[in-house]
């Protein structure tokens, strides 16, 4: 067996010239939550290991023209413990919490959750809920990606060889807006989502709802981002009708497989009442802030 | 190829050791420094009996690659007493009986410590919660949580 290498270089454009100049599978590393349990399986044989945690760009929390900027290594504890982004985007918070216990959220990153591309990943129905737009870096410059564009089956992402995600940008929030994840565990901690739901949700002044973004995780290849559950809420009170007529395209949305941990009926069904209690929370919010 | 040269802060002190790339921190202490109060449950971060603190934060210790010590600061069960004296979350689960075979001790005293350090004086709800990634086959959380809380008191008259 080659020998395995690990390099951790300072910036982006020598990661990338490290990733992109291997002749062998170099793999990014951020928090090694997924990377390190899939080599000592032996499911995968980088040789070469690239961590990125040292490079500014990916590390913090900050505000940037009103919204909020978070480098995509940022570990999942600095994020829960940051009181002005937990404020601002409380769904975003929701996801990240539930990941594994407080040692794996020590070292966990979003970029991470999201490029692993779990269908089942806690953090990206929320962060998809709320807007947010991922900065790639890589061989031919930077793009600027909206975050539902990156997973796309399991296991894979549409990076190209050599692309970092380096950052996610969350927007300004107008006032009254409020979102939300849930997710559907056997265990409430320490599990994988059979159903997960992130909702994101505006009001005007009157209460009435202005803009919705719905997504639900572990009910197919990939995160979806449902318009049709989000038509259901915009230029209603978030009423019963609209919560029924919601948990309808929730269900109607799901593409799920038959699994140990629920068959397709199941994850139809239950992906209505999450979408609803869900959607309740971030109605709440919307109205508090 | 070459094994990889690594200079790293444990307990305050400075150790050198050679290892593989695919190394765990947690082999690293084990195998290289032959510390080994730090325990291995499960190698995928699900049973928290590999826990240390590397630069102030919690983690697997089955999680790190023993490469990425280089540099850092490690902070393992054995710098946990001082001499003799036990750390008042060690005296007190030794008097309450939070541990019966011990294998998941080191990582709740080291979880425990880090729960305690950035909150003296946590709810009963807090500390299972903080906890949850620490798996114990034969003591039952019950005398664990109970320890905790003993030793956050004590701690807290100073
Ligand atoms: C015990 C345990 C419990 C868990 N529980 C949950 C849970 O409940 N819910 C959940 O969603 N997840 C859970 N996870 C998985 C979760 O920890 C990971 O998905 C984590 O978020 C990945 O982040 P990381 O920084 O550790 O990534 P790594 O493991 O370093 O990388 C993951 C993947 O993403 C790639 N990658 C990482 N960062 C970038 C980047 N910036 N740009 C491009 N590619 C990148 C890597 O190459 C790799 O393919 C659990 C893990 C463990 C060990
Ligand atoms: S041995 Fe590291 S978490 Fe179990
Ligand atoms: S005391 Fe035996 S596993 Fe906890």
């Amino acid at each position: 067996m080659d020998d395995l290498r690990y390099e951790a270089p300072g910036t982006l454009e020598a990661a990338v010239a490290l990733l992109a100049g291997e002749k062998g599978e170099a793999r990014v590393m951020a928090g090694g939550t997924d990377v390190l349990v899939l080599l000592h399986g032996d499911i995968i044989e980088p040789d070469l290991l690239v961590d990125i945690k040292n490079i500014p760009e990916l590390n913090g929390i900050t505000q940037e023209n009103g919204g909020w900027r978070v480098g995509a290594a940022t570990n999942c504890m600095d994020i829960v413990d940051h009181q002005e982004f937990s404020a601002a985007w409380p769904g975003v918070i929701d996801g990240v919490k539930l990941i594994g216990s407080i040692q794996v959220k020590g070292r966990a990153s979003i970029g991470g959750n999201l490029a692993n591309a779990s269908p089942g990943a806690d953090t990206v129905p929320a962060i998809m809920a709320a807007g947010a737009t991922a900065t790639v870096f890589g061989p031919k410059g930077q793009r600027e990606v909206p975050v539902e564009d990156i997973a796309i089956a399991p296991g894979k992402t549409s990076l190209a060889k050599g692309e970092i995600i380096v950052s996610f940008f969350f927007p300004p929030r107008p006032p009254h807006s409020g979102g939300a994840y849930l997710r559907f565990t056997p265990r409430t901690e320490m599990d994988i989502a059979v159903v997960g739901v992130g909702i994101d949700l505006t009001l005007d002044d009157g209460g009435t709802c202005q803009a919705a973004r719905v997504v639900l995780g572990a009910v197919a290849a990939r995160a979806l981002l449902v318009d049709e559950a989000a038509a259901t809420l915009i230029g209603t009170a978030v009423d019963d009708d609209a919560l029924a007529n919601l948990a309808a395209a929730a269900s109607a949305a799901c593409r799920p497989i038959d699994d140990k941990r629920g068959t397709k009926e199941f994850r139809v069904k239950v992906a209505a009442v999450l979408a609803r209690r869900t959607a309740l929370i971030a109605l709440q919010r919307a109205k508090q802030s | 190829m070459a094994k990889n040269h690594i200079t790293t802060t444990i307990n305050g002190d400075e150790y050198e050791f050679l290892c593989d790339t695919e190394q765990t921190l947690l082999d690293c202490l084990r195998d290289e420094l032959f510390m080994t109060g730090t325990k291995e449950g499960c190698a995928s971060g699900d049973c928290g009996a590999c826990n240390v603190m590397l630069d102030g934060q919690l983690v697997c210790s089955c999680l790190v690659l023993g490469v990425e010590a280089d540099g850092k600061s490690v902070e393992t069960i054995e710098g946990m007493a001082h001499g003799d004296k036990l750390h008042p979350l060690q005296q007190k689960f030794l008097e309450l009986n939070g541990l019966q075979c011990g294998i998941c001790t080191p990582g709740i005293l080291i979880a425990a410590k880090a729960l305690l350090d950035r909150n003296p004086d946590p709810t009963e709800t807090e500390i299972r919660y903080w906890l949850a990634g620490n798996l114990c086959r034969c003591t039952g959380y019950d005398k664990v949580v109970r320890s905790v809380q003993a030793a956050a008191e004590e701690m807290r008259k100073g």
